[in-house]
């Protein structure tokens, strides 16, 4: 009963909070609110005997991630009156229609019948049992992680750097590093 | 305890919901910013059916997968953040309906 209790009060949070991403005009509004979004969706998979993945969705999403939002949300400092009128109107209403479509035809995809539950061993999500799963089966694919995580630092700072006044116009000689 | 908490079809229409308004989010929305912070709510709605059916499965490799999305996601942050600066830098607006120099 407590269960039940929990999940609907998680889940209502979660999609008022997701709504309200969506909808509101200060960015820095919809980044805290997705934050509230995903601390209900860990709540849920504490629920889900996913202890681990939990404390990594608050650590590393919540924690990092969205501070990285909200970080560039105050860095660019947008103002309310940056967005002027709307070009296309019409693809506003478009698009929530749209989605509401995407929504019903994923609902009326989901079969019935009671589902139960595979009986897990004590220590299921925990720490322990992902590293070994992690180093064990999962190694290749995590050893992957590490190569797409340099290539994510690399491109963001070399998208992100202001350019030198000399390497504007031409282009820099190959091994020539340019003031960040 | 070897039942969900909920029947499994809720944590799927939760899941499609929060899915759909990422949709939204993506179709509807003026800043790139919220426009990211959706495809985000999306991945998030895919992570909670990923941990539900590694629960009801009892296999460890959904919650894995949640792992790997997480840093794809942080990835993702990093590079789209990234090209959000530069844009900025370039147009003074984050606005995507005025990011039309490629417009015929």
């Amino acid at each position: 009963m407590a269960d039940q209790f929990i999940f609907w009060v998680a889940a209502i949070v979660a999609i008022i909070a997701a709504i309200r991403v969506v909808i509101l005009k200060n960015a820095v509004l919809s980044v805290l609110h997705l934050i509230v979004t995903l601390i209900a969706l860990a709540v849920l998979f504490l629920q889900l005997s996913a202890e681990f993945i939990a404390a990594l969705q608050i650590i590393v999403y919540a924690g990092a991630i969205m501070v990285l939002f909200l970080f560039i949300v105050m860095l660019l400092n947008l103002r309310k009156d940056e967005f002027g009128r709307d070009q296309l109107p019409w693809l506003r209403l478009l698009g929530t229609l749209a989605g509401a479509a995407f929504l019903a035809e994923l609902i009326s995809l989901i079969g019935g019948g009671r589902v139960m539950a595979a009986t897990v061993p004590d220590g299921f999500g925990s720490v322990r049992s992902i590293g070994i799963a992690l180093f064990g089966e999962y190694m290749f694919p995590f050893e992957l992680t590490s190569l797409l995580l340099v290539a994510a630092v690399l491109a963001a700072v070399v998208v992100a750097r202001r350019k030198s006044s000399n390497e504007v116009d031409a282009a820099p000689p190959a091994g020539s590093e340019g003031e960040a | 305890m070897n039942a969900l908490p909920v029947p499994l079809g809720n944590y799927i229409i939760l899941s499609g919901i929060l899915f759909s308004l990422g949709v939204i989010g993506v179709l509807t929305a003026r800043n790139a910013i919220v426009i990211l912070m959706s495809i985000e709510l999306m991945l998030n709605a895919a992570n909670l059916l990923l941990v539900v059916f590694a629960r009801v499965h009892g296999d460890l490799g959904g919650q894995v997968m949640v792992f790997f999305v997480l840093t794809v996601a942080a990835a993702e942050a990093a590079v789209g953040l990234a090209i959000l600066v530069a844009v900025f830098r370039l147009k003074g607006s984050v606005d995507v309906d005025r990011l039309n120099i490629l417009k015929g």
